[in-house]
């Protein structure tokens, strides 16, 4: 008898785990998603072999699609918000990189140069976003504000203040296959998104990278006093944020082969930000969890998709998208699970009191 | 005194944490007018009934009953609105508020229409502090312009502006010298006549002996026994406290025999004129293998300053540092670290714990820094250290996955030192290990520092408890207003007045005894 009820004291703790963590809310969340959209469109689940791209077609199929560019930059931020900072600059870094790489194109250099300047200017921009944070000691929030700015400024600049289109020069076929084509039928950004995002895991929890930057993140000071050297980290971080930011602009310029200087990458910060909140990572800084950032990133893309399935008025699209982040967040907060049991608790001290006026 | 009712009375209360009891079904009743002393090691439950009481924790059963009004808190305002104030060890105050600010924060005076009339607020702060002995505080200096043993009489100064019938005092004495714990207690002796209830928790005996009036003692979560104070001897307490008799404690006080450095033996670590402006005046010292050299000084002498030169956590700014022979600069701890020079932070939670990180990791985070980030421990490597020191210091509970932040004083503290000696030290600065620990846990740490120097490491051990630096320490370095004033050798005829002597007889100036 004790037994049993040692093990049904184990299934409810484990089931409170599972009910407490934000990664259960997201899949639910996104399972709900997806039946909205099913509802509304029968063939939304419903997948075809695309002769012509060789690849799996279907709206699931262009969700992972766009999901990769939003993978990207929520892994980057993960890091930079688990050291309580910021960066509000990697929407600009996409613009930026998607120019880099286009105006090089219709210069005529190599793709494959191409690409590479695109990531060293990225990376470029994340380092000076590091130095400023680590070595002058400035507010993320400044910093990575006046980058954000100055990054659109940038991209004009690079193109002349044109958007510029590299979709007719010759020879583009790697880069365009990075954001459209497909490995085994599944979209090669998305595929490549999840061994970088899988690479940066490793290495966060396979080598001492993740505590360290969880460290530092929870008490800087402390670990200064550990021998870790905070402003080493803080750089890192940044400089991989604007890394991956270069990475998700090639993704969002290559499937059209154009940059718009003014929308690529616009908002995107915001995107970010919220993956990484809803995966479960405190803005505070501290403890960060890189599969929750990831599958925060995918329930962006599937909500992006749920407003173009459902045909949401234009105007209405940024509302609609703040509703549901804000039913994912509310499904996650702690409050709401424990509501059941301070009602009991209520209920006690309510009977308490009576017996006591009695 | 047993026909006054109780203002508090909590009732069976249980705390669960995820895999562990808190607190099991403990008993605590407050009285108007009385001091009342939580008494037990630590990790006996003291900290999470006062926060049960502040409505810091949720209690999973049991009851809280508040001039007879059964209460359920649900955060620390509700607690504050019933009338229980807190004053905590670490002060809690706005630092960059003003005095009179902090007295009356969220009591502001206001004139009809809301806005806040500041003269009228100083003044009447200043009233409040004119009470309690302090009309000499100017109100509208920044708090952080007074010494922490000030802002913590303030902090009880506001606890008489908000009205409470219960005030909390946890560990208030624990970095206050004797003149200002004498100060504290005059003022905690007036707020106990105005028929406040006091719950008082220290790790000093002699004070809850000279202030309280009945103790409740409790053990492992458990509550023990509630008894008068003056009724029960203190090897009685200590024996409740710990659950040993009084007998097994004994033979923690003895000296250690002085070791003296062989002729001609090189020291490991040698300074000349070591110091930095503003902080430390230069000193001369030399600690020798296996050798425990003990800092003694007043707060604020200029211990910790020194030691922190020592590990780079500040920079001096003159002098040399021969370690092991060689010339060494310590421009940051990650160098000191890699010459194997570690030191143990006076200041537990600000530079010492990283609190959301396990057991585990703060053990390991420190060797791990050592190595570099990209070269992680071997995990059979890090397990074999994790259990060695949690073993060795009996860290408890020894669970290595539990997050730092959820274990006791002491117990951070013993997961702080394994963190250090992981590191495999040869020079171990240890800054106020035992500050704010029970008996059971210091007397485990003083061994754990004789067992270091005994295996050949050079420890500097700061304390501000004389008895203890008189204990342990092989040479005694005496410091006094940020000058090293005496180095003594400790043999048999030195004890702690020898030291005080030393330093209120010495002209820090001309060096000499006056």
């Amino acid at each position: 008898m004790a037994e049993e009820k040692k093990n049904a004291e184990e299934k409810t703790s484990s089931f409170k785990k599972l009910l407490s963590s934000n990664l259960t809310w997201s899949v639910v969340a996104f399972i709900v998603l997806i039946i909205i959209c099913t509802i509304f469109d029968h063939g939304f689940l419903s997948l075809k072999w695309n002769t012509n791209t060789g690849g799996l077609a279907g709206p699931l199929i262009t969700m992972i699609q766009e999901s990769a560019r939003y993978l990207m930059i929520a892994t980057g931020m993960t890091l930079v918000i688990s050291t309580a900072g910021i960066d509000l600059s990697v929407g600009s870094t996409m613009a930026v990189a998607g120019a880099v790489a286009m105006q090089m194109l219709i210069g005529g250099s190599n793709v494959w140069v191409a690409i590479l300047c695109a990531l060293l200017v990225g990376l470029l921009i994340g380092c000076v976003n590091g130095a400023l944070v680590s070595i002058l000691g400035l507010q993320p929030f400044i910093t990575t504000l006046i980058m954000m700015l100055a990054g659109r400024g940038l991209a004009k600049v690079i193109t002349s203040g044109q958007n510029a289109d590299a979709s007719s020069i010759a020879g583009i076929a790697p880069l365009r296959w990075m954001a459209n084509g497909f490995i085994v039928g599944i979209p090669a950004n998305f595929i490549i998104a999840i061994i970088i995002v899988a690479i940066v895991g490793l290495l966060a929890r396979k080598t001492a990278m993740g505590m360290m930057i969880e460290s530092v993140g929870i008490n800087p000071e402390a670990s200064r006093m550990t021998g870790i050297k905070p402003r080493r980290i803080l750089f890192m971080v940044y400089a991989i944020s604007g890394l991956l930011a270069a990475v998700a602009g090639l993704f969002a310029t290559a499937s059209v082969m154009r940059v718009d200087v003014v929308k690529t990458g616009q908002d995107l910060e915001m995107y970010a930000i919220l993956a990484v909140v809803i995966g479960g990572t405190s803005l505070l800084g501290g403890k960060f969890s890189l599969l929750g950032s990831a599958f925060g990133a995918i329930i962006i893309a599937m909500i992006r998709k749920t407003i173009i399935t459902l045909g949401v008025d234009a105007a209405a699209t940024p509302a609609f998208f703040a509703v549901v982040v804000i039913i994912v967040c509310v499904m996650q907060a702690p409050k709401v699970h424990n509501l059941s049991a301070e009602m009991k608790r209520k209920r006690a001290l309510k009977a308490q009191s009576k017996a006591v006026a009695a | 005194m047993t026909d006054k009712k109780p203002i508090v009375v909590m009732k069976g209360i249980t705390i669960e944490f995820p895999g562990v009891k808190a607190l099991d079904n403990v008993d605590l009743s407050l009285y108007p007018g009385e001091v009342h002393a939580l008494m037990g090691e630590n990790g006996a439950g003291k900290s999470t009934m006062i926060k049960a009481l502040t409505g810091v924790y949720k209690i999973n059963a049991g009851s809280i009953t508040v001039e007879g009004k059964p209460q359920l808190f649900k955060g620390t305002l509700d607690a504050q609105n019933a009338g229980i104030a807190t004053v905590y060890q670490e002060v809690n105050l706005c630092t960059n508020l003003s005095i009179g600010e902090n007295v009356m924060l969220g009591h502001e005076v206001r004139d009809k229409i809301g806005m806040i009339n500041w003269k009228k607020t100083h003044a009447k702060a200043a009233g409040f502090l004119a009470e309690m002995g302090l009309g000499s505080l100017d109100t509208h200096a920044p708090l952080s312009s007074i010494s922490i043993a000030m802002q913590q009489l303030v902090a009880i100064a506001r606890s008489m502006v908000i009205d409470a019938k219960v005030l909390i005092l946890d560990e208030p004495t624990s970095s206050l010298d004797a003149n200002e714990v004498e100060e504290l207690f005059a003022i905690i002796r007036k707020v106990r006549d105005s028929g406040v209830a006091i719950l008082f928790v220290s790790h000093f005996l002699d004070q809850v002996y000279q202030i309280s009036d009945k103790m409740t003692v409790l053990r492992n979560g458990k509550f023990i026994k509630e008894v008068v104070t003056k009724d029960t001897p203190r090897d009685e307490l200590i024996g409740m406290m710990i659950g040993k008799s009084a007998e097994e404690l004994s033979q923690i006080g003895t000296k250690k025999t002085r070791r003296e450095p062989e002729p001609g033996e090189k020291p490991i670590a040698s300074v000349h004129d070591f110091g930095k402006k503003g902080s430390i005046n230069p000193v001369d010292m030399d600690i020798y293998k296996g050798q425990i050299v003990g800092f003694a000084g007043l707060l604020g002498s200029g211990r910790t300053e020194l030691a922190r030169l020592f590990f780079g956590a500040d920079k001096a700014d003159s002098g040399s540092f021969t370690f092991n022979g060689h010339k060494l600069t310590v421009a940051d701890p990650s160098t000191a670290l890699r010459n194997k020079i570690a030191y143990s932070t006076e200041n537990r939670r600000d530079e010492g714990i990283i609190g959301d990180l396990t057991v585990r990791e703060n053990i390991l985070i420190a060797l791990q820094a050592t190595r570099g980030m990209f070269r992680p421990i071997p995990k059979k490597e890090a397990d074999e250290v994790v259990d060695k020191y949690i073993k060795e210091l009996n860290v408890r509970p020894a669970d290595p996955n539990r997050l730092i932040k959820n274990l006791s004083g002491g117990n951070q503290q013993k997961v702080l030192i394994a963190r250090w000696l992981a590191t495999n030290p040869e020079l171990l600065i240890l800054d106020e290990p035992t500050r704010g620990i029970d008996i059971g846990a210091k007397a485990e740490i003083q061994q754990v520092v004789i067992d270091l120097a005994g295996q050949g490491i050079g420890v500097i051990f700061i304390s501000s408890e004389l008895d203890e630096v008189v204990r342990l320490s092989d040479d005694i370095e005496v410091l006094k207003d940020r000058h090293k004033i005496k180095e003594i050798e400790n043999d048999d005829t030195v004890s702690q007045e020898t030291i005080v002597q030393t330093i209120a007889n010495t002209n820090v100036n001309s060096g000499k005894e006056e």
